[in-house]
Protein backbone atom coordinates (compact mmCIF):
# COMPACT_ATOMS: atom_id res chain seq x y z
CA UNK A 1 0.00 0.00 0.00
CA UNK A 2 1.39 3.40 -0.80
CA UNK A 3 0.07 6.56 0.51
CA UNK A 4 1.00 9.92 -1.34
CA UNK A 5 -0.01 13.05 0.27
CA UNK A 6 0.01 15.56 -2.99
CA UNK A 7 -0.86 19.48 -4.34
CA UNK A 8 -3.56 19.07 -6.94
CA UNK A 9 -3.78 22.12 -9.23
CA UNK A 10 -6.40 22.57 -11.71
CA UNK A 11 -6.45 24.37 -14.21
CA UNK A 12 -9.39 26.92 -14.69
CA UNK A 13 -11.70 24.47 -17.41
CA UNK A 14 -11.09 21.73 -15.02
CA UNK A 15 -12.64 23.08 -11.74
CA UNK A 16 -16.08 22.06 -12.94
CA UNK A 17 -15.19 18.14 -13.77
CA UNK A 18 -15.38 15.86 -11.09
CA UNK A 19 -11.55 15.11 -10.95
CA UNK A 20 -11.72 13.24 -7.45
CA UNK A 21 -15.09 11.01 -8.14
CA UNK A 22 -13.26 9.75 -11.03
CA UNK A 23 -9.71 9.01 -9.00
CA UNK A 24 -12.29 7.17 -6.57
CA UNK A 25 -14.63 5.29 -8.55
CA UNK A 26 -12.43 4.76 -11.93
CA UNK A 27 -8.98 4.15 -10.53
CA UNK A 28 -9.83 2.97 -7.44
CA UNK A 29 -8.19 5.10 -4.77
CA UNK A 30 -9.12 6.04 -1.42
CA UNK A 31 -8.62 10.06 -1.41
CA UNK A 32 -8.86 12.11 1.47
CA UNK A 33 -8.89 15.69 1.03
CA UNK A 34 -7.14 17.78 3.62
CA UNK A 35 -8.18 21.28 1.97
CA UNK A 36 -9.54 22.58 -0.89
CA UNK A 37 -9.91 25.95 -2.57
CA UNK A 38 -11.69 26.10 -5.99
CA UNK A 39 -13.20 29.68 -7.30
CA UNK A 40 -14.66 29.97 -10.72
CA UNK A 41 -12.46 30.99 -13.87
CA UNK A 42 -9.50 30.76 -11.14
CA UNK A 43 -6.99 27.76 -10.89
CA UNK A 44 -7.95 25.86 -7.80
CA UNK A 45 -5.68 23.46 -5.99
CA UNK A 46 -6.76 20.86 -3.32
CA UNK A 47 -4.37 18.80 -0.65
CA UNK A 48 -5.19 15.49 -1.01
CA UNK A 49 -3.72 11.95 0.69
CA UNK A 50 -3.93 9.11 -1.88
CA UNK A 51 -4.12 5.65 -0.61
CA UNK A 52 -4.04 2.66 -2.62
CA UNK A 53 -1.03 -0.23 -3.82
CA UNK A 54 1.46 1.46 -5.40
CA UNK A 55 0.27 0.54 -8.78
CA UNK A 56 -3.00 2.18 -8.54
CA UNK A 57 -1.51 5.16 -6.83
CA UNK A 58 0.83 6.01 -9.72
CA UNK A 59 -1.41 5.09 -12.31
CA UNK A 60 -3.77 7.88 -10.79
CA UNK A 61 -0.98 10.28 -10.93
CA UNK A 62 -0.48 9.54 -14.45
CA UNK A 63 -4.41 9.94 -14.87
CA UNK A 64 -4.13 13.31 -13.64
CA UNK A 65 -1.45 14.26 -15.39
CA UNK A 66 -3.38 13.83 -18.82
CA UNK A 67 -6.09 15.61 -17.44
CA UNK A 68 -3.70 18.56 -17.44
CA UNK A 69 -4.01 18.59 -13.70
CA UNK A 70 -0.71 19.55 -12.10
CA UNK A 71 0.68 17.36 -9.59
CA UNK A 72 2.99 18.40 -6.86
CA UNK A 73 4.11 17.44 -3.81
CA UNK A 74 3.10 18.76 -0.50
CA UNK A 75 5.85 21.15 -0.45
CA UNK A 76 4.74 23.18 2.87
CA UNK A 77 5.43 21.09 6.04
CA UNK A 78 4.41 22.58 9.35
CA UNK A 79 7.24 22.35 11.96
CA UNK A 80 6.72 22.16 16.05
CA UNK A 81 9.76 23.62 17.23
CA UNK A 82 9.44 21.51 20.66
CA UNK A 83 12.14 23.74 22.26
CA UNK A 84 10.66 26.69 21.71
CA UNK A 85 7.25 25.22 23.37
CA UNK A 86 6.06 26.24 26.26
CA UNK A 87 2.92 23.83 26.65
CA UNK A 88 0.64 26.12 27.16
CA UNK A 89 -2.09 24.26 24.75
CA UNK A 90 -3.01 27.52 22.75
CA UNK A 91 -2.46 26.04 19.85
CA UNK A 92 -5.01 22.89 20.48
CA UNK A 93 -8.38 25.29 19.11
CA UNK A 94 -7.30 26.16 15.66
CA UNK A 95 -5.82 22.97 15.11
CA UNK A 96 -8.77 20.64 13.10
CA UNK A 97 -7.10 16.94 12.75
CA UNK A 98 -5.30 17.11 16.42
CA UNK A 99 -2.03 16.91 15.00
CA UNK A 100 -1.20 19.36 18.17
CA UNK A 101 -2.42 17.02 20.98
CA UNK A 102 -2.09 17.56 24.83
CA UNK A 103 -1.32 14.86 27.52
CA UNK A 104 -3.80 15.58 29.66
CA UNK A 105 -1.86 13.54 32.77
CA UNK A 106 0.98 16.59 32.24
CA UNK A 107 -0.64 18.52 30.10
CA UNK A 108 2.58 18.43 27.75
CA UNK A 109 2.07 19.75 24.39
CA UNK A 110 3.09 17.30 21.34
CA UNK A 111 2.81 17.20 17.40
CA UNK A 112 2.18 14.75 15.37
CA UNK A 113 3.17 15.56 11.61
CA UNK A 114 1.28 12.40 9.86
CA UNK A 115 -1.98 14.20 11.27
CA UNK A 116 -1.27 17.50 10.02
CA UNK A 117 -2.81 18.94 6.76
CA UNK A 118 -0.48 22.39 6.72
CA UNK A 119 -3.37 24.57 7.29
CA UNK A 120 -1.39 26.76 9.20
CA UNK A 121 -3.76 27.73 11.48
CA UNK A 122 -1.57 27.13 14.55
CA UNK A 123 1.12 29.57 13.25
CA UNK A 124 -0.50 32.75 14.45
CA UNK A 125 -1.72 31.08 17.31
CA UNK A 126 1.50 30.24 18.54
CA UNK A 127 3.02 33.35 20.57
CA UNK A 128 6.53 31.72 21.20
CA UNK A 129 6.98 30.92 17.27
CA UNK A 130 7.34 26.97 17.94
CA UNK A 131 5.11 26.82 14.91
CA UNK A 132 7.47 26.77 11.33
CA UNK A 133 6.32 26.57 8.17
CA UNK A 134 9.11 24.85 6.30
CA UNK A 135 9.32 24.88 2.46
CA UNK A 136 10.64 21.95 0.64
CA UNK A 137 12.48 22.30 -2.20
CA UNK B 1 -4.04 15.75 53.47
CA UNK B 2 -6.92 14.27 51.81
CA UNK B 3 -5.60 10.91 53.51
CA UNK B 4 -4.65 12.09 56.38
CA UNK B 5 -6.64 14.67 57.59
CA UNK B 6 -5.94 18.14 58.61
CA UNK B 7 -4.75 18.06 61.90
CA UNK B 8 -1.54 15.16 61.15
CA UNK B 9 -1.13 16.64 57.68
CA UNK B 10 -0.13 20.63 59.17
CA UNK B 11 1.83 18.41 61.61
CA UNK B 12 3.63 16.76 58.87
CA UNK B 13 3.62 19.09 56.06
CA UNK B 14 6.18 22.15 56.27
CA UNK B 15 5.73 23.97 53.08
CA UNK B 16 3.58 23.67 50.01
CA UNK B 17 5.33 25.29 46.58
CA UNK B 18 3.35 26.78 44.15
CA UNK B 19 4.17 28.20 40.47
CA UNK B 20 2.90 29.83 37.01
CA UNK B 21 4.08 30.48 34.09
CA UNK B 22 2.07 32.68 31.63
CA UNK B 23 1.92 35.86 30.13
CA UNK B 24 2.36 38.82 32.39
CA UNK B 25 1.68 42.12 30.68
CA UNK B 26 2.99 44.43 33.53
CA UNK B 27 6.73 43.61 33.62
CA UNK B 28 9.74 45.30 32.87
CA UNK B 29 13.33 45.64 33.74
CA UNK B 30 15.93 48.61 34.63
CA UNK B 31 19.29 48.73 33.64
CA UNK B 32 22.22 50.48 34.20
CA UNK B 33 24.62 50.65 31.63
CA UNK B 34 27.60 52.51 33.04
CA UNK B 35 28.94 55.89 31.39
CA UNK B 36 30.47 55.99 28.13
CA UNK B 37 33.49 58.60 27.64
CA UNK B 38 32.85 61.30 27.32
CA UNK B 39 29.90 61.12 29.77
CA UNK B 40 26.35 61.09 28.17
CA UNK B 41 23.19 61.97 29.84
CA UNK B 42 20.17 59.97 28.40
CA UNK B 43 18.01 60.66 30.91
CA UNK B 44 15.90 63.14 28.93
CA UNK B 45 16.88 62.29 25.77
CA UNK B 46 16.08 58.94 23.37
CA UNK B 47 16.69 55.03 24.01
CA UNK B 48 16.77 51.72 22.37
CA UNK B 49 17.82 48.82 22.90
CA UNK B 50 17.51 46.56 19.64
CA UNK B 51 15.29 49.33 18.53
CA UNK B 52 12.76 49.00 20.88
CA UNK B 53 12.18 52.21 22.74
CA UNK B 54 13.70 51.82 26.61
CA UNK B 55 12.17 54.74 28.98
CA UNK B 56 15.06 57.35 29.86
CA UNK B 57 13.64 59.31 32.28
CA UNK B 58 15.86 59.30 35.18
CA UNK B 59 19.57 60.36 35.75
CA UNK B 60 22.23 59.79 33.03
CA UNK B 61 22.54 56.34 32.25
CA UNK B 62 19.53 54.33 33.88
CA UNK B 63 17.23 52.78 31.70
CA UNK B 64 13.49 51.29 31.66
CA UNK B 65 12.45 48.55 28.93
CA UNK B 66 8.75 47.53 29.67
CA UNK B 67 7.83 43.85 28.56
CA UNK B 68 5.05 45.68 25.92
CA UNK B 69 7.28 48.58 24.00
CA UNK B 70 7.42 47.84 20.45
CA UNK B 71 10.12 49.50 17.73
CA UNK B 72 9.13 52.73 16.46
CA UNK B 73 9.00 51.12 12.84
CA UNK B 74 7.01 48.19 13.82
CA UNK B 75 3.16 48.19 11.18
CA UNK B 76 1.61 47.32 14.88
CA UNK B 77 -2.01 46.47 13.62
CA UNK B 78 -1.80 48.68 10.35
CA UNK B 79 -2.14 45.05 8.56
CA UNK B 80 -4.90 43.49 10.76
CA UNK B 81 -4.08 41.41 12.62
CA UNK B 82 -0.29 42.58 13.14
CA UNK B 83 2.74 40.49 14.06
CA UNK B 84 4.43 41.63 16.62
CA UNK B 85 7.48 40.13 15.97
CA UNK B 86 9.99 41.59 18.52
CA UNK B 87 9.70 43.74 21.55
CA UNK B 88 10.46 44.88 25.28
CA UNK B 89 10.07 41.47 26.16
CA UNK B 90 12.06 39.62 23.37
CA UNK B 91 15.10 42.26 24.49
CA UNK B 92 15.05 41.14 28.00
CA UNK B 93 15.01 37.46 26.95
CA UNK B 94 17.56 38.24 24.72
CA UNK B 95 19.68 39.48 27.35
CA UNK B 96 19.18 37.22 30.08
CA UNK B 97 20.13 34.43 27.74
CA UNK B 98 23.25 35.97 26.85
CA UNK B 99 23.47 37.38 23.88
CA UNK B 100 24.61 40.76 22.28
CA UNK B 101 21.89 43.85 22.64
CA UNK B 102 22.33 46.98 20.47
CA UNK B 103 21.93 50.16 22.58
CA UNK B 104 21.69 53.58 20.77
CA UNK B 105 20.90 56.65 22.20
CA UNK B 106 20.90 60.90 21.67
CA UNK B 107 20.54 63.14 24.64
CA UNK B 108 20.84 67.35 24.22
CA UNK B 109 24.31 67.12 25.59
CA UNK B 110 24.98 69.30 28.50
CA UNK B 111 28.27 70.97 30.42
CA UNK B 112 28.91 67.93 32.28
CA UNK B 113 27.42 65.47 29.83
CA UNK B 114 28.95 66.44 26.11
CA UNK B 115 28.07 63.37 24.37
CA UNK B 116 24.81 63.53 21.95
CA UNK B 117 24.78 60.29 20.49
CA UNK B 118 25.86 56.77 21.15
CA UNK B 119 25.27 53.28 19.18
CA UNK B 120 27.00 50.14 20.96
CA UNK B 121 26.24 46.43 21.77
CA UNK B 122 25.55 45.99 25.03
CA UNK B 123 25.16 42.79 26.98
CA UNK B 124 24.00 41.55 30.58
CA UNK B 125 27.27 40.73 32.33
CA UNK B 126 28.58 44.18 31.70
CA UNK B 127 25.76 46.10 33.04
CA UNK B 128 26.07 47.65 36.73
CA UNK B 129 22.33 46.71 37.64
CA UNK B 130 19.56 44.77 35.98
CA UNK B 131 16.07 44.23 37.55
CA UNK B 132 13.02 42.68 36.87
CA UNK B 133 10.76 45.15 38.44
CA UNK B 134 6.81 44.39 37.82
CA UNK B 135 4.05 45.98 38.78
CA UNK B 136 1.35 43.43 38.11
CA UNK B 137 2.43 39.63 38.21
CA UNK B 138 0.28 36.76 39.47
CA UNK B 139 -2.88 37.50 39.10
CA UNK B 140 -5.37 35.62 41.57
CA UNK B 141 -7.33 33.75 38.88
CA UNK B 142 -8.65 35.05 35.94
CA UNK B 143 -10.95 35.31 33.02
CA UNK B 144 -12.18 32.81 30.83
CA UNK B 145 -12.19 34.60 27.35
CA UNK B 146 -14.90 33.76 24.31
CA UNK B 147 -16.20 35.60 21.42
CA UNK B 148 -20.10 36.15 20.59
CA UNK B 149 -19.11 37.77 17.44
CA UNK B 150 -19.62 37.30 14.47
CA UNK B 151 -15.64 37.82 13.31
CA UNK B 152 -12.16 36.44 14.80
CA UNK B 153 -11.09 38.39 17.37
CA UNK B 154 -7.57 39.24 18.33
CA UNK B 155 -6.96 39.77 22.58
CA UNK B 156 -4.63 39.37 24.48
CA UNK B 157 -6.44 36.05 25.69
CA UNK B 158 -5.37 34.91 22.37
CA UNK B 159 -7.28 34.26 19.01
CA UNK B 160 -11.23 33.70 19.45
CA UNK B 161 -13.21 32.25 16.99
CA UNK B 162 -16.34 33.69 16.46
CA UNK B 163 -20.20 32.13 17.62
CA UNK B 164 -17.56 31.22 21.19
CA UNK B 165 -15.98 28.33 18.95
CA UNK B 166 -13.28 27.91 21.90
CA UNK B 167 -12.65 29.73 25.04
CA UNK B 168 -9.24 30.56 26.67
CA UNK B 169 -8.22 30.60 30.03
CA UNK B 170 -5.02 31.77 32.11
CA UNK B 171 -4.58 30.08 35.14
CA UNK B 172 -2.02 27.66 36.82
CA UNK B 173 -5.26 26.53 38.99
CA UNK B 174 -4.39 24.82 42.02
CA UNK B 175 -0.83 25.44 41.64
CA UNK B 176 -1.21 29.20 41.22
CA UNK B 177 0.69 31.18 44.06
CA UNK B 178 -2.23 33.77 45.63
CA UNK B 179 -5.18 31.07 45.07
CA UNK B 180 -2.99 28.74 47.77
CA UNK B 181 -3.04 31.49 50.14
CA UNK B 182 -6.28 33.53 48.74
CA UNK B 183 -6.22 36.08 51.94
CA UNK B 184 -1.76 36.61 51.47
CA UNK B 185 -1.98 35.52 55.13
CA UNK B 186 2.02 34.16 54.77
CA UNK B 187 3.00 36.21 52.09
CA UNK B 188 3.54 39.90 51.97
CA UNK B 189 6.03 42.50 51.57
CA UNK B 190 9.55 41.20 51.27
CA UNK B 191 8.55 37.93 50.48
CA UNK B 192 11.32 35.31 49.13
CA UNK B 193 10.16 34.04 45.69
CA UNK B 194 11.28 32.08 42.79
CA UNK B 195 11.47 34.72 40.27
CA UNK B 196 12.26 33.88 36.09
CA UNK B 197 14.51 30.95 37.13
CA UNK B 198 16.39 32.98 39.48
CA UNK B 199 15.44 34.49 43.34
CA UNK B 200 12.84 37.38 43.79
CA UNK B 201 11.48 39.38 46.57
CA UNK B 202 7.51 40.65 46.25
CA UNK B 203 8.05 44.59 46.48
CA UNK B 204 3.87 44.67 47.22
CA UNK B 205 0.51 44.21 45.95
CA UNK B 206 0.63 44.70 42.53
CA UNK B 207 -1.28 47.10 40.49
CA UNK B 208 -5.26 46.70 40.05
CA UNK B 209 -4.98 44.47 43.43
CA UNK B 210 -8.86 43.79 43.95
CA UNK B 211 -9.25 41.69 47.29
CA UNK B 212 -12.60 42.70 48.11
CA UNK B 213 -14.01 40.75 45.51
CA UNK B 214 -17.01 37.80 46.15
CA UNK B 215 -15.16 34.97 47.01
CA UNK B 216 -16.25 31.06 47.53
CA UNK B 217 -17.38 29.77 50.93
CA UNK B 218 -13.07 28.52 51.01
CA UNK B 219 -12.73 32.13 50.30
CA UNK B 220 -11.04 31.73 46.50
CA UNK B 221 -12.22 34.42 44.48
CA UNK B 222 -14.28 34.15 42.03
CA UNK B 223 -13.57 36.66 39.71
CA UNK B 224 -9.88 38.34 39.09
CA UNK B 225 -8.73 39.73 42.20
CA UNK B 226 -5.20 40.24 44.58
CA UNK B 227 -2.07 41.18 42.34
CA UNK B 228 2.06 41.34 42.90
CA UNK B 229 4.36 43.62 42.40
CA UNK B 230 7.87 42.05 42.85
CA UNK B 231 11.38 42.14 41.73
CA UNK B 232 14.87 40.24 41.40
CA UNK B 233 18.10 40.63 39.88
CA UNK B 234 17.98 39.32 36.07
CA UNK B 235 21.29 38.76 36.01
CA UNK B 236 20.30 35.75 38.22
CA UNK B 237 17.67 34.98 35.95
CA UNK B 238 17.85 32.41 33.27
CA UNK B 239 15.72 32.72 29.89
CA UNK B 240 13.86 29.23 29.96
CA UNK B 241 11.74 31.48 32.66
CA UNK B 242 11.44 34.85 31.01
CA UNK B 243 10.30 34.25 27.27
CA UNK B 244 8.90 36.99 24.92
CA UNK B 245 5.64 36.59 23.96
CA UNK B 246 4.01 37.83 20.48
CA UNK B 247 0.18 37.62 20.57
CA UNK B 248 -1.02 38.19 16.81
CA UNK B 249 -3.17 41.67 16.38
CA UNK B 250 -2.66 42.75 20.05
CA UNK B 251 0.93 42.76 21.08
CA UNK B 252 4.10 41.62 22.52
CA UNK B 253 4.27 40.29 26.48
CA UNK B 254 6.59 38.67 28.47
CA UNK B 255 5.68 34.83 29.72
CA UNK B 256 7.49 34.33 33.08
CA UNK B 257 7.83 31.62 35.75
CA UNK B 258 7.25 32.68 38.92
CA UNK B 259 6.58 30.86 42.38
CA UNK B 260 5.57 31.27 45.93
CA UNK B 261 6.18 29.14 48.95
CA UNK B 262 3.67 28.19 51.66
CA UNK B 263 4.49 27.96 55.21
CA UNK B 264 2.46 25.88 57.11
CA UNK B 265 1.73 27.68 59.47
CA UNK B 266 -1.53 26.57 61.17
CA UNK B 267 -4.40 23.80 59.66
CA UNK B 268 -6.50 26.73 58.10
CA UNK B 269 -3.08 27.45 55.93
CA UNK B 270 -3.15 24.21 55.04
CA UNK B 271 -6.39 23.89 54.34
CA UNK B 272 -5.82 26.94 51.75
CA UNK B 273 -2.92 25.48 50.23
CA UNK B 274 -4.91 22.17 49.55
CA UNK B 275 -7.27 23.88 47.19
CA UNK B 276 -7.87 21.85 43.90
CA UNK B 277 -8.96 22.67 40.67
CA UNK B 278 -12.23 21.29 40.69
CA UNK B 279 -13.00 24.19 43.62
CA UNK B 280 -11.59 26.79 41.68
CA UNK B 281 -14.24 28.37 39.43
CA UNK B 282 -13.46 31.39 36.66
CA UNK B 283 -15.84 33.42 35.10
CA UNK B 284 -16.51 33.43 31.39
CA UNK B 285 -16.73 36.58 29.68
CA UNK B 286 -17.13 37.54 26.40
CA UNK B 287 -14.29 39.74 24.26
CA UNK B 288 -16.19 41.32 21.49
CA UNK B 289 -18.47 43.24 23.71
CA UNK B 290 -18.56 42.89 27.55
CA UNK B 291 -14.88 43.16 28.14
CA UNK B 292 -14.15 45.59 25.73
CA UNK B 293 -16.95 48.23 26.82
CA UNK B 294 -15.82 47.55 30.53
CA UNK B 295 -19.27 46.04 31.11
CA UNK B 296 -19.39 43.26 34.42
CA UNK B 297 -21.33 40.78 32.48
CA UNK B 298 -20.31 37.02 33.00
CA UNK B 299 -21.91 33.98 30.88
CA UNK B 300 -21.20 31.68 33.41
CA UNK B 301 -18.30 30.09 35.40
CA UNK B 302 -16.60 26.84 35.43
CA UNK B 303 -13.86 25.24 36.93
CA UNK B 304 -10.48 25.10 36.58
CA UNK B 305 -10.64 21.13 36.15
CA UNK B 306 -13.40 21.66 33.39
CA UNK B 307 -11.42 23.88 31.52
CA UNK B 308 -8.54 21.46 31.71
CA UNK B 309 -10.41 18.97 30.52
CA UNK B 310 -10.58 20.21 27.37
CA UNK B 311 -13.78 20.90 27.02
CA UNK B 312 -16.53 23.50 28.78
CA UNK B 313 -20.67 23.92 28.55
CA UNK B 314 -21.37 27.44 28.62
CA UNK B 315 -25.20 28.36 28.01
CA UNK B 316 -25.79 25.05 26.84
CA UNK B 317 -23.25 24.83 24.30
CA UNK B 318 -19.76 22.77 24.49
CA UNK B 319 -16.82 24.64 23.39
CA UNK B 320 -13.08 23.78 23.09
CA UNK B 321 -10.88 25.28 25.76
CA UNK B 322 -6.90 26.08 25.19
CA UNK B 323 -4.53 27.12 27.72
CA UNK B 324 -2.38 30.80 27.44
CA UNK B 325 -0.64 29.57 31.21
CA UNK B 326 1.49 26.42 31.45
CA UNK B 327 0.61 24.05 33.64
CA UNK B 328 3.23 21.67 32.62
CA UNK B 329 6.12 24.17 33.29
CA UNK B 330 4.04 25.72 36.48
CA UNK B 331 4.29 21.95 37.85
CA UNK B 332 8.01 22.72 37.28
CA UNK B 333 8.48 25.50 38.98
CA UNK B 334 6.68 24.61 41.95
CA UNK B 335 9.18 21.54 42.02
CA UNK B 336 12.11 23.59 41.45
CA UNK B 337 11.63 25.75 44.30
CA UNK B 338 10.73 22.48 46.58
CA UNK B 339 14.46 21.62 45.51
CA UNK B 340 15.50 24.63 46.19
CA UNK B 341 14.04 24.74 49.97
CA UNK B 342 15.21 21.18 50.37
CA UNK B 343 18.78 22.11 49.20
CA UNK B 344 18.77 24.56 51.97
CA UNK B 345 19.76 27.30 48.98
CA UNK B 346 16.31 29.35 49.17
CA UNK B 347 15.29 30.30 52.48
CA UNK B 348 11.41 31.08 53.72
CA UNK B 349 10.80 34.51 54.73
CA UNK B 350 8.42 36.07 57.33
CA UNK B 351 7.30 39.27 55.68
CA UNK B 352 7.78 42.48 56.21
CA UNK B 353 4.28 43.98 56.02
CA UNK B 354 1.13 42.39 54.80
CA UNK B 355 -0.65 42.94 51.66
CA UNK B 356 -4.36 45.07 51.94
CA UNK B 357 -6.68 41.35 52.48
CA UNK B 358 -10.24 40.99 51.52
CA UNK B 359 -11.59 42.96 54.96
CA UNK B 360 -9.22 45.64 53.53
CA UNK B 361 -11.51 48.03 51.62
CA UNK B 362 -8.93 48.33 48.78
CA UNK B 363 -10.60 48.02 45.68
CA UNK B 364 -9.61 48.43 41.76
CA UNK B 365 -11.42 51.64 40.44
CA UNK B 366 -12.40 52.94 36.55
CA UNK B 367 -10.91 55.90 35.24
CA UNK B 368 -13.47 58.45 36.50
CA UNK B 369 -12.50 60.72 32.92
CA UNK B 370 -13.33 64.17 32.84
CA UNK B 371 -12.76 65.18 29.15
CA UNK B 372 -10.31 67.88 28.98
CA UNK B 373 -11.58 71.69 27.91
CA UNK B 374 -9.81 74.55 26.73
CA UNK B 375 -11.19 77.54 28.12
CA UNK B 376 -12.25 80.24 25.86
CA UNK B 377 -11.38 83.48 26.17
CA UNK B 378 -13.96 85.84 26.04
CA UNK B 379 -12.76 88.39 23.24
Amino acid sequence: MAKRKVVLNFPPHLIDQPITYRLVAEQGLKVNILRARITPKEWGNMVVEMNGDKARVEAGLRFLADLGVEVEPLAEEVRWQEERCIHCTACLAPCPTQALYVDRASMTVGFDGEKCIACELCLNVCPYGAMEIAVEK
Amino acid sequence: MREKGVKQAAATVDVVTTGTFAPMCSSGAYFNVGHALPRMKMGGGRVTLNEVPAYAGFAAVDILMGATAIPDDDPRNKVFPGKFAYGGAHVIEDLVAGKDVRLTASAYGTDCYPRKTLDTWIRLADLNEAVLFNMRNAYQNYNVAVNLSERVIYTYMGVLQPRMRNANYCTAGQLSPLLNDPYYRTLGVGTRIFLGGGEGFVVGHGTQHNPGVRRSEKGLPQVPAGTLAVTGDLKKMNPRWLRGASFTGYGVTLTLGLGIPIPILDEETLEFAAVSDAEITAPVVDYSEAYPHGRAEILGEVTVAQLMSGEITVNGKKVITAGLSSYARAREVALILKSWIEAGTFLLTEPVAPLPSADSGYRFKPLPERPWERLQEAV
